[in-house]
């Protein structure tokens, strides 16, 4: 659920006891995006399991803990924005938002079905949590940063949270992006990179190699940060420094594993593309992910109220 | 001038540019609508902005020689509820044509792509900067309005509807001085083309620049005795259907004359119209799918094939073919 006393302490370094309230419900949050992506990839038929696993634990700090709704309200103007530019990832946004009760489980699961509002990558007209339409690589971000300045024009002081894949980063228009944010001095906005070190054919450093990639950030004028992906106190405390920083953009460099939660996808590029998942291995990701035999029917059809 | 009127309808000859009626507009409308920013890429003197950037300083946004990310942040900046007014070349608009198809028209952004600078009236620049596609291609993103204004009373008019219109729009202004075709009392309607000249034996169904070089294609026309009719079709998409049904019904014979590539522009947008209303003959006037070159825009359009004599040998052909048929 939308954790609002979880915001109000957002600009602090989180304290021990924040913390051990907040990390059990921040990975509960991780657990159901894993499950639920991966039930909505299955009964697809298609879809990118390995960049949505990736970014799980992100997501769910993003969505447990980290965006800001006023009043619960998902649509106020004064929200904080979250923008998907990897938008390949769409199954974990969406299981992201079912995850706090924003969209329902059986809807998540009708993902690339013909008259569905999940599509293959987020459609803004058809998806009300939806901040814009992604899927070309690059352009969330500078959609991202527009949102940034014009919340900062209108004087609000949420934030725009953009969530880059490694590989988007070989797009010009990333870089377009990024020394436009820095010469503006959009503090209001924080880029995190799901850095899994795989793209579609290969590892990032045999396609077009990245690094030294907090290197090239700060040279673009943007503060760093370099987290495990997958610790979530670590994000967290990252993101709190990042939304203290008045004076520039942020960027998170979030070190990840593609495939991360499931064995036999850990690490292993063959489940980056659009893939047709088995029933034997659907079954054997969500044991891995902790589904029980007696919750597993129920899991994979996206009957969990 | 009156719609119907059949006296010549060239009012002048020096105008403004169309970029410079687009500019001054622009910034008249920034004092009352607070919500219209200003995108740039480095070229405010070139497309008019300038005087936004005078008047509204902070509502007019510097984004470098960079235009894809320009594009898609004006995306970002309609969500935050701007009407964001996207400024560049027509050549560079191309260059980020999948920023606007994505991040614009696909996520149906009230934002404004306004591209100085088309086709071959760019000039000396010379074919790198003559952008003779751009109507084709934009024309063919769905829910894109699509609009090229023919002189600079009608482009400040196509300023303030554009901007009084809820949608995606890509607008050509244009560089060069322009001639004056219309007075204060010309009204403009999104969707809508004029009929400025009245006749009988064929019409002319131009856009932008064209305009007055059809209007005086036609008195060449009438000095051979030849009643050409000849209507502004200022919006390419959604075309005018009935207007053109109707000169076809009521001349039998088309000529469109556009500075663009012959292909996908202002002569696809009519020729489709017709044949699933008003099949007739037709002839297009256009750069016949070249790239341009270097030259003042006159002698461009002369050597291009763009000037009224072409239009008049142009009309002259399909009407033979009308006799054929």
């Amino acid at each position: 659920m939308l954790n609002p006393a979880a915001n109000a302490i957002r600009k602090q370094v989180l304290t021990e006891d924040v913390q051990l309230k907040l990390i059990p419900h921040v990975n509960r949050v991780a657990v159901t995006i894993r499950r639920l992506a991966l039930a909505a990839i299955y009964q697809a038929g298609s879809g990118h399991p390995g960049g949505a696993l990736s970014c799980a634990d992100l997501l769910a700090c993003l969505y447990g803990t980290e965006l800001y709704f006023p009043g619960n309200n998902p649509a106020h103007p004064g929200r904080d924005r979250f923008v998907l530019s990897k938008g390949h990832a769409a199954p974990a946004l969406y299981a992201a938002w079912a995850a706090i009760g924003l969209a329902r489980h059986e809807d998540v699961v009708t993902l690339r079905k013909l008259g569905s509002p999940m599509q293959g990558h987020p459609h803004v007209l058809d998806l009300p949590l939806c901040e814009t339409s992604t899927g070309s690589l690059g352009q969330g971000f500078s959609a991202a940063i527009g949102m940034a300045l014009g919340l900062r024009m209108k004087r609000l002081s949420a934030r725009t949270y953009v969530m880059l894949g490694d590989g988007e980063l070989q797009e010009g228009e990333v870089w377009e992006g990024a020394m436009f944010a820095a010469h503006h001095r959009l503090s209001n906005l924080c880029a995190l990179i799901d850095y899994n070190k795989m793209q579609s054919d290969d590892l990032n450093e045999r396609i077009m190699g990245l690094e030294p990639l907090a290197e090239k950030w700060r040279a673009f004028g943007w503060h760093v940060e370099e987290v495990n992906g997958h610790r979530v106190p670590e994000i967290l405390d990252a993101l709190r420094m990042a939304a203290g920083v008045a004076d520039r953009p942020s960027v998170i460099i979030a070190h990840t594993i593609k495939g991360k939660g499931v064995a036999q996808m850990e690490g292993n590029p063959a489940w980056h593309g659009s893939v047709k998942l088995s029933r034997e291995q659907i079954e054997a990701a969500m044991r891995n992910l902790g589904v029980l035999a007696h919750e597993m029917e129920d899991w994979i059809h996206g009957r969990i109220v | 001038m009156a719609a119907s009127s059949s006296a010549p309808a060239l009012i002048g000859t020096s105008g403004d540019s169309l970029r410079e009626a687009f500019g001054r507009r622009l910034a008249t409308l920034m004092d009352h609508d607070k919500r219209i920013v200003v995108l740039d890429a480095d070229i405010a003197g070139g497309t008019g902005t300038h005087h936004a950037r005078k008047a509204h300083a902070d509502r007019f946004i510097q984004c470098g020689i960079a235009e894809q990310n320009m594009m898609a942040m004006a995306g970002g900046l309609a969500a935050t509820g701007f009407v964001p007014v996207v400024t560049t070349f027509a050549v560079f608009c191309l260059r980020a044509i999948e920023q606007a198809r994505l991040s614009i028209a696909y996520a149906k952004r009230n934002a404004k792509i306004i591209a100085s600078h088309p086709g071959l009236d760019v000039g000396p620049d010379g074919g790198s900067a003559q952008a003779l596609e751009d109507l084709a291609a934009f024309r063919a993103i769905p829910g894109m309005t699509v609009i090229s204004p023919a002189d600079p009373i009608e482009m400040a008019l196509a300023t303030e509807a554009v901007l009084a219109f809820d949608g995606p729009v890509y607008m050509r202004t244009g560089r060069s001085p322009a001639p004056t075709i219309y007075d204060e009392s010309h009204r403009f309607e999104i969707g809508k083309g004029h009929l400025l000249r009245e006749g009988r034996d064929v019409t002319i169904i131009a856009c932008g620049v064209e305009v007055a070089r059809s209007l005086e294609a036609a008195n060449l026309l009438a000095a051979e005795g030849i009643d050409a009719r000849v209507v502004n079709m200022a919006t390419i998409k959604p075309i005018d259907r009935d207007l053109v049904a109707r000169c076809a019904r009521e001349t039998g014979a088309i000529v469109t004359a556009e500075d663009h590539n012959i292909h996908g522009g202002l002569g696809g947008a009519v020729a489709e119209a017709l044949v699933t209303t008003c099949p007739c003959p037709v002839e297009f006037v256009g750069v016949n799918d070249r790239f341009g070159e270097s030259g003042e825009p006159a002698a461009l359009a002369a050597h291009y094939g763009l000037t009224a004599p072409f239009i008049a040998d142009a009309a002259k052909r399909a009407m033979a073919r009308k006799r054929v048929h």
